[in-house]
């Protein structure tokens, strides 16, 4: 059986090979008539158990492009509040012939448990603090893009570094490629021991930006942390936040990307979100471009 | 995740150079060069002032053989022909069977097909799926004025109802054997049956 759970378990030519395939889904994207035949009568169950728009959306998008049937399957609704545990209902899904199931789910390591017990291949749409590899893989390929390579690049990622399953994700993808990554946050969102993954841990703006190609802002839940992990939002805006003022540390055509939802005016101000060196909305365009090559790659995959 | 194998040729037209059985050469870079003259002056022959004229290589095998044809076209009739290249894994009949799936390799349709006589460009013709894979690949571009193919080399055992319009050579072949276009430079052309 092969999955998509994670970037920690795939080699350099593994991401690689996904990659290139994803260049070749760019060119269809850019199409008049955006579909290929490749995924005619093929079913595809996007189970999505923590709300998402762009993620499910990017997916649905995916597989339409490759002419699968997709069928979104969402929390509430579902049979899982009538308490069917959440394997019953996947192998029941997967009884209806699903040729591979997406899952996005707010505990770590439920894609992982899925891919165990169902016969079907299972690709990871975020699953807790765990994996987002989908969103590490277009993060890849936009660098790639803009700057041709990764090998010998310095990547900066700002935010929430132990909470955020894209952090994670994309610490693995970029080393992997030979990037140099350094991380930077409050003292209370950088994990103890993260050097072991290979990054240098900074804790000011400067520091961690000093001669970056790339700057990675992550999503801070105003909501859920302002108070628990930092002072204000305020506070946060003026010492990690990432205006015209801070992108002056890195280099002088560093770009910047962000996985969205994007807090305008707390992780990043609106003029640099809208600005030449931001790539976001790439990001978005190449993620269609990743999950359809991902989807390619496994659908119909079976052991 | 060993379905990410780095691996991407498939049968069929594979350059593999590791074992080498009885190898007979049976196209020169002369008669290669001869060929590809006479498939020009065929293609302006059927196709008087090539104005509405596109060549689409299928990729990878026939972007070679499309690139001599386009430079032989503009000696022959003067004007730029439009050039495109094709890549077909994602329309073929056994992308999703068992086993590692081909890596596609993006296409590349810089004009607008409507209304255009589309020549598609192919080093080797054998069963003929690859042509079919191209025609409703090139399909979903526009609706062609007509769509006619050329090969380099023509081997036979169609398993479609699939025509060539120009050959450079037709060569009788057992259906196990493999045909292949070696480029191994500028001039060193030779096409080799395995």
């Amino acid at each position: 059986m092969k999955h998509l759970l994670g970037i920690e378990t795939l080699s350099r030519e593994e991401i690689e090979r996904i990659l290139e395939t994803t260049q070749a889904m760019l060119e269809i994207s850019q199409r008049e008539v955006k579909r290929v035949p490749t995924l005619r009568g093929r079913t595809i169950i996007n189970l999505f158990l923590e709300p998402s728009t762009r993620t499910r959306v990017s997916f649905e998008i995916a597989a339409k492009r490759l002419s699968a049937d997709a069928i979104n399957v969402s929390a509430s609704g579902s049979s899982l509040s009538k308490a069917e545990t959440l394997t019953d209902m996947a192998k029941n899904l997967v009884a209806m012939n699903a040729d591979l199931l997406v899952v996005r789910d707010r505990t770590a390591g439920v894609p992982q448990m899925l891919a165990e017990r169902v016969r079907a291949p299972v690709v990871n749409a975020g699953d807790g603090t765990h994996e987002h590899p989908t969103q590490a893989l277009l993060d890849a390929f936009t660098i790639r893009q803009a700057l041709g390579s990764l090998d010998g690049r310095r990547i900066a990622i700002v935010g929430d570094i132990a909470h955020s399953r894209v952090a994670r994700s994309d610490i693995y993808a970029f080393t992997k490629l030979g990037a140099e990554v350094r991380v930077a946050g409050p003292p209370t969102m950088i994990p103890k021991g993260i050097e072991m993954m290979g990054v240098k841990p900074c804790h000011s703006m400067p520091e961690a930006l000093d001669g970056a190609d790339v700057v990675v802002m992550l999503r801070i839940q105003r909501e859920r942390l302002a108070g628990a992990l930092f002072p204000s939002v305020r506070e946060y805006a003026a010492t990690f936040g990432l205006g015209f003022q801070s992108l002056r540390y890195a280099k002088p055509n560093a770009i910047v990307l962000h996985p969205g939802p994007v807090n305008r005016g707390v992780e990043i101000a609106a003029e640099v979100a809208d600005a030449e060196p931001s790539r976001i909305l790439d990001q978005v365009t190449n993620g269609v471009a990743v999950r359809m090559a991902v989807l390619y790659l496994l659908t119909g995959n079976h052991s | 995740m060993s379905s990410f194998d780095t691996e991407t040729d498939r049968g069929e037209k594979a350059s593999r150079v590791s074992e080498r059985p009885a190898t007979r050469v049976v196209m020169d870079a002369a008669a290669i060069e001869r060929a590809t003259t006479r498939l020009a002056h065929e293609i302006v022959e059927r196709n008087p002032g090539l104005a509405e004229l596109a060549l689409v290589a299928i990729i990878s095998g026939g972007v070679p053989i499309a690139d001599r044809l386009a430079q032989e076209l503009k000696r022959i009739d003067g004007p730029k022909v439009f050039s495109g290249a094709l890549d077909v894994t994602l329309y073929r009949d056994d992308v999703m069977g068992h086993g590692r799936r081909p890596i596609p390799q993006p296409t590349r349709m810089p004009f607008l097909v409507g209304g255009r006589r589309v020549v598609l460009v192919e080093d080797v013709v054998f069963t003929g799926r690859t042509v079919r894979a191209a025609l409703d690949a090139v399909l979903d571009f526009g609706r062609p004025e007509s769509i006619q193919v050329a090969t380099l080399v023509d081997r036979g055992h169609r398993e479609l109802p699939i025509r060539v319009d120009f050959v450079g050579k037709n060569v009788p072949t057992s259906r196990d054997e493999r045909v292949e276009l070696q480029v191994n430079g500028p001039e060193d052309w030779r096409v080799v049956v395995v």
